[in-house]
């Protein structure tokens, strides 16, 4: 099962290879892993999504409280949640190509955002599955480079991850 | 206030956390540091030969006592050189502070003469590490190094200080308390849940208590031994848990795991509720999980820290907490209700642990010509009256003398039961000799692990350590040899000695005493002289024993507890 685990931290120099070497040494699963201070300069947040099993999101969840680094562990995926993740993705835009890649922006909700002869960056913000279906929606031979932050997500309403 | 050094406040915090040995070898990055030492005479120095037994000393010292050991090494090749000796403390969880120098902060990242990121290479063997880039936060981060190092579940910190940390001054000020918002270890066990094992343990028909290492470390042995004798229960102790219970009760069922008897075995296997005391139902202890899990049992574990419940064994009443406390709550609520297990149900269930005792697992054939190493192990029990502390290296002489050698108290089984680690058994043997200087310190050991930290017979000399080296030497790596026999179809690879060196004439070039002892006979007396004509002398005895000895019983890797292979000639 997909998890979204998201985690406070120390904004210190090493926190983040404390956790990312955790994953490796237990041979746990990192699907994307994002991180970046919160408006409290002294913590990062850091959200990470994996899989497992139950007993194995257990072994993540308070392998990952033990580290000395880390204040909170929350897996976000066990209530409502919000996900979203940002991608810039460059394609070949010639031709007929350059209305219709307008046109699928259009519908994702993408901006584009640098326009050449023969090139657009798309900027596409949504969750994971939906940028998917955005690369699976274009001809994979227009597709020229692409780039995503992974993911990073916050509980609905009053659900909050705070020290 | 006055200024300090860097290297003045290491002293300082040393001194202000009471550590009375610091076990290390100088170098560049450290000579700050050495240089405060030599101005000073509170803390004692102990020099090694080799950074890796000066961690492994450390770490000794602090499983035979219930301080933090304390090492010192240099940047480079001292830090790395340490590093085994750091993952065998991890795996164990001992309380050790590690002091390692590094370049000064400029030259950090410029691959400089002795320059290697120690914080990198230690940060999967460490409870927690540092590197400290400034003076100012020295004082802090040491105090968070000790707190960290003995509290919750302990292990081992590394504190990385540059050399110029070290020559930079500031005040000194040590904080009394530390408190840290993302370590809080959880002390208190969880009431409702302590009702419920409670409730669960006076229900059982068939009960069982396993303790592991977490009693020793937590200083849990003495509230462990009044449940334990208030409920009549059996129990078992780990290889790391020797001592929590006195291995010479009738309740005590021996050892449990891949060398453990028959009853532990059995017992652990067939119980209705099983009761784990900071123990991790790890491998060489359970076996296959998967088949431990196929016959019911209800499991209740105490255990300091979270990750190590529900780990590899699915447990039902799960209790964090600190272990003497929890076991101090069970014995108030047993009192406290006046409660008694049913006596019939747990006749019935002695009875047929007593019928698994019958087998004797652990008889072996004695012979005329040829010296037993379990015989030298038992025989090592009678002479020091089974008061010593015992330390060992890692192998088949390593299970012997768990197997032979009846502990009675907590922290006198020191052996590395994690990592594994050849060559600890001396250098353990400084560090428990140097805290328990009225105590026996005797270290079992083989003709391979031994040569693993040979060269610590120097500073054993250096530091008059009367210490009794038992080497079983069977010309073999003998564990090696024994899977090469059952599972490679007897194709001794590699696993033969060949080329010794004297052992008797190598202790005295290095001014200790030296027996060989070749005959069943002797074996005896050699003991009585080594304990008391030479009682303060290091005495290296070499015991030339039984080729072909094997370690039983025994249950092969991957498989159930229930699955033990006996000894094949009784």
């Amino acid at each position: 099962m997909r998890h979204i685990i998201s985690i406070l931290l120390e904004n210190e120099a090493g926190a983040l290879s404390r956790v990312a070497g955790l994953f490796s040494a237990r041979a746990y699963n990192i699907e994307t892993l994002t991180v970046a201070p919160t408006e409290d300069l002294s913590l990062s947040r850091l959200t990470i999504v994996t899989s497992g099993t139950d007993a194995v999101i257990e072994q993540i969840t308070k392998q990952l409280n033990k580290l000395i680094d880390v204040i909170k562990v929350v897996d976000l995926s066990e209530a409502a949640h919000i996900e979203r993740e940002l991608m810039l993705i460059k394609v070949r835009a010639t031709g007929k190509d350059r209305e219709e890649l307008k046109r699928l922006a259009d519908i994702f909700r993408g901006h584009i955002i640098d326009v050449t002869e023969s090139t657009y960056v798309i900027e596409l913000t949504a969750s994971g599955a939906k940028l998917d279906s955005f690369i699976q929606a274009i001809d994979s031979g227009l597709i020229l480079e692409t780039v995503r932050t992974g993911t990073c997500g916050i509980g609905r309403g009053e659900r909050i991850l705070k020290v | 206030m006055t200024m300090m050094t860097g290297a003045e406040i290491v002293i300082r915090c040393l001194q202000e956390e009471k550590v009375e040995y610091v076990f290390g070898y100088p170098g560049g990055a450290v000579l700050h540091i050495y240089d405060a030492l030599f101005k000073q005479d509170q803390i004692k120095h102990v020099l090694v030969r080799h950074e890796q037994a000066a961690v492994h000393a450390a770490d000794g010292l602090a499983r035979s006592s219930n301080k933090v050991g304390v090492a010192l090494v240099t940047s480079g090749p001292g830090a790395t050189n340490a590093v085994t000796g750091i993952a065998t403390a991890y795996m164990d969880s001992v309380p050790v502070v590690i002091i390692s120098g590094q370049v000064p902060n400029d030259y950090i990242g410029q691959d400089a003469f002795q320059e290697c990121d120690t914080v990198g290479i230690t940060r999967p063997c460490v409870k927690h590490n540092f590197l400290v880039n400034d003076v100012h936060k020295l004082a802090v981060t040491l105090k968070k190094a000790f707190y960290i190092a003995s509290s919750g579940r302990p292990g081992p910190v590394v504190v990385d200080i540059p050399k110029d940390v070290t020559a930079a001054r500031c005040r000194f000020e040590y904080p009394g308390t530390i408190q840290m918002r993302s370590y809080n270890p959880v002390i208190k066990g969880h009431l409702g849940q302590i009702k419920k094992a409670v409730h669960l343990l006076l229900e059982a028909k068939r009960p069982m208590i396993y303790s592991g290492g977490g009693v020793i470390l937590s200083d849990g042995a003495e509230p462990l031994t009044r449940l334990t004798r208030r409920l009549g229960f059996p129990i078992t102790n780990t290889l790391m848990g020797l001592g929590a219970y006195p291995g010479t009760d009738s309740q005590f069922l021996g050892m449990p795991g891949m060398h453990g008897t028959v009853e532990a075995n059995l017992a652990m296997q067939h119980c209705d509720v099983l009761l784990a005391v900071g123990a991790r139902f790890d491998d060489r202890v359970i076996g296959n999980p998967d088949n431990f899990a196929s016959l019911p049992r209800k499991v209740i574990h105490i255990d300091v820290d979270p990750s190590s419940i529900s780990k590899r064994v699915r447990v039902d009443v799960p209790i964090v907490g600190n272990v003497p406390d929890v076991l101090e709550e069970m014995i108030r609520l047993l009192a406290a209700g006046n409660a008694h297990p049913d006596p019939e149900a747990l006749a019935d269930w002695w009875k047929q642990i007593e019928e698994w005792r019958g087998k004797q697992c652990l008889r072996y054939r004695h012979r005329k010509s040829v010296i037993m190493p379990q015989y030298v192990i038992e025989k090592l029990y009678e002479v020091t009256g089974g008061q010593a502390i015992v330390t060992s290296d890692v192998g088949q002489h390593q299970m012997w003398a768990a197997q032979y050698y009846k502990f009675e108290q907590p922290r006198r089984w020191l052996n590395s039961g994690g990592l594994g680690t050849m060559g600890v058994g001396l250098p353990y043997a400084m560090g428990a000799a140097l805290q328990n200087p009225d105590r026996q310190v005797v270290c079992v050991t083989g003709e391979g692990s031994i040569q693993m930290c040979i060269q610590e017979l120097s500073t054993a000399k250096q530091f008059r350590l009367p210490i009794k080296i038992i080497n079983l030497n069977n010309r073999y790596l003998g564990m090696v040899r024994q899977w090469q026999e059952m599972f490679y179809g007897s194709r001794y690879s590699e696993s033969y000695m060949d080329s010794l060196p004297d052992f008797v004439k190598l202790a005295e070039a290095y001014g200790h005493v030296g027996i060989r002892v070749e005959r069943p006979e002797d074996v005896e007396g050699a003991l009585r002289k080594a304990f008391v004509e030479h009682r303060d002398d290091l005495v290296f005895i070499d015991f030339i024993t039984d080729q072909k000895a094997n370690v039983f019983p025994m249950v092969a890797a991957g498989k159930g507890l229930a699955d033990m292979i006996l000894t094949e000639d009784l």
